[in-house]
This record gives C-alpha cells, structure tokens and sequence, in this order.
C-alpha cells in the first residue's frame, strides 16, 4: 500500500530532515521510499512544505502529493492556517500536531471533516532536551507512532545515519519521548 | 552484490562518476546540478576519488577544459543546466567534432526568462542536434545506472561522442529514492580505464580540430553520422552488459501495455512513472491504454518508436518543453516522423505539459487518455498541439 504524508513547517526547523529521516527509515526496513521537499524561496521563518512517500513495492509515481494519509505540522504558529494544513484530508486520517492545546477553530474543523486529531507538546520535548526550539524529531516520534508506518527502532537507525555524538544522543531522546507523549486529542 | 541506499538524484549521479573512476571534473554550479558537483569535489578532496578537480569561472570554460583533458586520453565528466547549458553551447559542437567522449549530466532547468530553476527538458533538447548521443532518466535508480552506462557507450571506438544523461530538475534531482548501488569494484570491472586510440601525446604529435573546409568538412560531419548511427547498436549492447552486472534491463525506449494498447502516451523523464500508475489504473477499467518512455533521445530509435506504435489507434506525446512556432513540441515531430512512412498511421496528437516544473499530475495524465479515445471515436484529430495544466 502507498502511504503519502505532508509536513508543514518554516524554513530553519528541520521539516526536510523530519522527512528524510523517515523515508530513510523505511529503505532500512527494506520498503520504498520517497523524500521530496517543496522548492521555492527558501527563506528563514517562510512556511514550507515536505513528503514522504512509503509503499512495500517499488514507488513509480513522480509527482505532488494532493490527498495525504497523514499530516504533521512541525510549527505550532501554523495551526491558524487551518485550511491550509486541512487541504486534500480526507476523512478519518490521522493529522499530528505540535500544541499542548490546539485552537479551537482546528479542533472543530477536525470534527466536522472527520479527522483524527493527535497532539504532542513538541515544544517543552525540545526546549527541555535539546534546549533549542528544534521540534522536528520529537514530531517524527510522534509521527512513526501514529502512523505506526515503520518501527521506533528504524528511525533511530536513520538518525544515526544524520547525527553523531551527543546531538545523536539527545535526538533520540526526543524521537522517543514524541513517539511515547503523543496523544489523540479527545 | 551491491547494496540498497537511500540516495537523491544528483547524489546518486555523484557516486556513480566516483566509481567510474573519472580522471577530470570541470565544472560550474548551477542549481539543480550543484549537488553533484559539490559531492564530487568532496570526493576528490577526502581522497575517495584520485581526479582532478577544475573549479572553472563559468560553463564556457568548464567544457572547454573538459575538450582539452579528453584529448589527452582521460575520462572527463561534467555536469550542468538550462543556462549553464546555453553558456557551453559552442562548446558542445567542438567537443562532439573532436570527438570527444566527455560525459554530462544534466539536470533539466527551464531556460530563463523569467527565471525558474524548476524542470523544462528545454536544456537537453537544445543539444539535441549536437551530435551527442542523449540518455534520459525516469527515476534516481536510472540517473544512477545511465551515468555508469553513458561512460561505456561514449569511449566505444564505434562511438566516441560525447554522452548526457539528463534527469529532471527537483523532481529527481533532489528527490530522495531507495536505489540500490553497485560495488566499488564490480563497477571498476565494467568501466577499465579508457584507452584512446587517438590522443594528444609529446612522443606522437597529433592534431585535433584544425582548419578544415570544403576540402574536408564535409567528411568529418559523415563521420560523426556514422558514430552517432553505431550508438544505436552499442547502446543496446552496453544494456545488455550492464544487465548482466545489475540484473536491471534497458533499451533505447520502455514499453508499457502498448502491446495490444488504443491509445499510448509517449513521453521522456519522469513524468513516465506517473503515467504507467495512471494506465495501469486505467486498464482496471478496460481501457486499453499504454506508455512508451524514450530513454534515447539521440540517435533517435526511430525503428523501435515505428514497431511499438504501428498498432495504436492514436498516440500522444508529452513535451516538456515548447517550441515556438513550430508545428509542434520536439519529441512529437520525431514522433511523427517515425510513423510517416507507415502505411495505416495512427492518430496523433501533442500535448505542451509541465513547463518551469509545474506539476503533471495523474488527472492530467487521465486527460490526455480521454482526449485519444475522443479522437478515435470522431476519427479525427481536433486540436494537434494542446496545452494541458496551463492556467
């Protein structure tokens, strides 16, 4: 099965690298994989966009993802933009967000639209943890445990793959505290 | 053998020229191709890759010293887009006139203006009639497994012309896939170190490239006619070895359902996986419809178009790119001109599709079905050249 999900972020947070680390998971497991970011003005702080694509058999398609499986929105100022983050959701899809509560107006357009709702306090993860505000990787945790896609296990594999020393240490932390803490938000 | 790797498009280039054991590397930047050239110049720096590296001051220059490091014998890459490409273009037609088999990625870009980094094949077909023999690739895995292939064909005595491999800007380029890559040694194997029969060496004096008028000009292009037919052969040939290494087949065009199909789409580069998932799904609701993806642009494989085509009822063709004021988009007239000759020819139509990286999508791609199955009930071609996802 073909599994499609969006990232939504800005520029700096290390959306592309949540993205990459997870298709780079799912090759480790021995599936297929795709990563690709959107390319546009790349600027500090400018919401962007990345998709990952899994599947168990070899992955032809070459083109947007337009109606994903999944949603992760890395930047908590982002989920204002509730159509923006909802756009091509169809019902029951799980869409993972970073808030210890997220606005009403999301919570309610989810119900309506059917949408499962997860949330994880990616926020304090990192500024704990990593003391910086980098809430890509707790959100990946996260996302691996939603989507229960590839195993807790193979993205830590993958982030060894990136990351070394205690930047490593610390990163697998957070994957593992985003994979445990995350939450459907009822 | 080999191994399974998670690798972008310009990255697996990358690995695939460092085990070709490239003796010269002269290049530009230019996005999307910089990764490649920025990977190759860690290669040569850590020690991975025993090149030289020639950062040069612009495109012009970097084939340029590409031309003056083949003719010395050694195995020469390079690596470019769009205006970079339109920077070397003189350049190009000396290299393939010399015959020099250097080998350039191209990492397909929209010619400015305005300016966009974003996939047109406007770059590879702009060399499209400079006697360089051109590979396109339709994933990561085949940018990967062409570079290694395009070295083989170029340095064939038969051949001896300068090969691209071009893959799509973004959408391949900086598109992470799983690929499997070949070992080290399994590659050097495949790819010994060139000899050249003819070179510029102190010991013999030869030389390359001198005045040549109505006395011999004429000669020298006939010759590169020649070559440039033998690429044919030894691109099927060079498939076949590589086969052997990889277990991975390839020929000068892929065909898919076009056995029995009503309508094929034709098209080059990525765009070709969208539209085999779409004609598969199509085929579930008994339409019959195919894909032929052209790998070779030049020597054009008029031979194998003409046999998968002469049976469809109607055929479209894919341009990614445009070609103002002419009767249609490049690969359509060679499209057209290989079924000229066929006594019952099918219905054929041009689509302009995707221009400065816009997306083609799957819906698009059903379109261009409905719009053949409309033709062939009519029986006739409506609109020739039509202009899908343009707003």
């Amino acid at each position: 099965m073909l599994f499609e999900v969006r990232w939504h972020g800005r520029g700096g947070q290390g959306v592309v690298t949540a993205s990459d680390l997870l298709a780079r998971a799912a090759i480790i497991e021995g599936k297929y994989a795709q990563h690709f970011p959107e390319f546009g003005p790349e600027r500090m702080g400018a919401p962007i966009r990345a998709f990952t694509r899994i599947s168990d058999k070899p992955i032809e398609l070459h083109t947007g993802v337009y109606e994903p499986e999944m949603v992760v929105v890395i930047d908590p100022t982002l989920l204002i933009k509730t159509e923006m983050i909802l756009q091509g959701m169809r019902e029951d899809r799980p869409l993972v967000v970073n808030a210890k509560t997220p606005p009403q107006t999301l919570v309610d357009r989810c119900k309506e639209k059917n949408i499962k709702l997860y949330v994880v306090d990616a926020y304090t993860i990192a500024i704990e943890v990593l003391k910086r505000p980098f809430y890509n990787t707790p959100m990946l945790g996260a996302a691996v445990k939603v989507s229960g896609l590839v195993k807790l296990d193979s993205v830590l594999k993958a982030a060894e793959l990136r990351f070394s020393g205690d930047i490593l240490k610390k990163n697998i932390e957070v994957i593992k505290k985003g994979f445990n803490e995350v939450k459907e938000y009822a | 053998m080999g191994k399974v790797v998670g690798l972008m498009g310009d990255e697996a280039v990358a690995q695939a020229v460092r085990q070709s054991n490239v003796d010269v590397i002269a290049a530009y930047p230019i996005t999307p191709q910089t990764i490649i050239v920025e990977r190759l110049s860690e290669y040569v720096a850590n020690g991975e890759l025993d090149a030289a590296f020639v950062p040069v001051e612009s495109e012009h220059s970097a084939l340029s010293c590409c031309v003056g490091a083949s003719l010395t014998g050694a195995r020469v890459f390079t690596a470019s887009a769009a205006n970079g490409i339109a920077l070397m273009f003189e350049i190009t037609f000396i290299a393939s006139s010399m015959r020099c088999p250097i080998v350039m990625a191209i990492v397909n870009r929209a010619f400015s203006a305005p300016i966009n980094i974003h996939c047109s094949h406007d770059d590879t077909v702009a060399l499209r009639d400079a006697s360089w023999v051109h590979l396109i690739s339709e994933s990561v895995q085949e940018a990967y497994d062409n570079t290694v292939q395009a070295f083989k064909i170029a340095e064939d005595p038969r051949v001896l012309l300068p090969t691209s491999i071009s893959l799509d800007g973004f959408i391949l380029s900086h598109c992470l896939e799983r690929i499997e890559m070949l070992d080290d040694e399994v590659v050097s194997e495949f790819l010994p170190p060139r000899k050249a029969e003819y070179k510029l060496d102190p010991e013999k004096p030869i030389t390359f490239g001198p005045l040549a008028l109505y006395d011999y000009y004429f000669e020298f292009k006939r010759q590169q006619e020649e070559a440039m037919r033998n690429a044919l052969t030894v691109v099927k040939e060079v498939a076949k070895k590589y086969e052997e290494i990889s277990g991975r087949k390839y020929g000068t065009i892929k065909k898919f359902m076009t056995d029995d199909a009503d309508v094929v789409l034709v098209c080059m580069g990525s765009a070709a996986g969208t539209a085999r998932v779409v004609a598969k799904s199509l085929r579930k609701e008994g339409k019959k419809v195919g894909v032929l993806s052209v790998r070779l642009f030049r020597p054009f494989p008029t031979e194998d178009v003409r046999e998968t085509l002469e049976n469809a009822k109607a055929v479209a063709v894919i341009d990614r790119s445009s070609a103002p004021g002419c009767v249609g988009g490049p690969l359509f007239e060679d499209i057209c001109t290989a079924l000229y000759d066929l006594p019952e020819r099918p219905l054929t139509y041009n689509i302009i599709a995707g221009l400065g990286g816009r997306d083609i999508t799957p819906d698009q791609i059903k379109q261009m079905y409905n719009i053949g199955f409309k033709y062939i009930e009519k029986g006739k071609v409506e609109d020739k050249v039509l202009w899908i996802g343009v707003r």
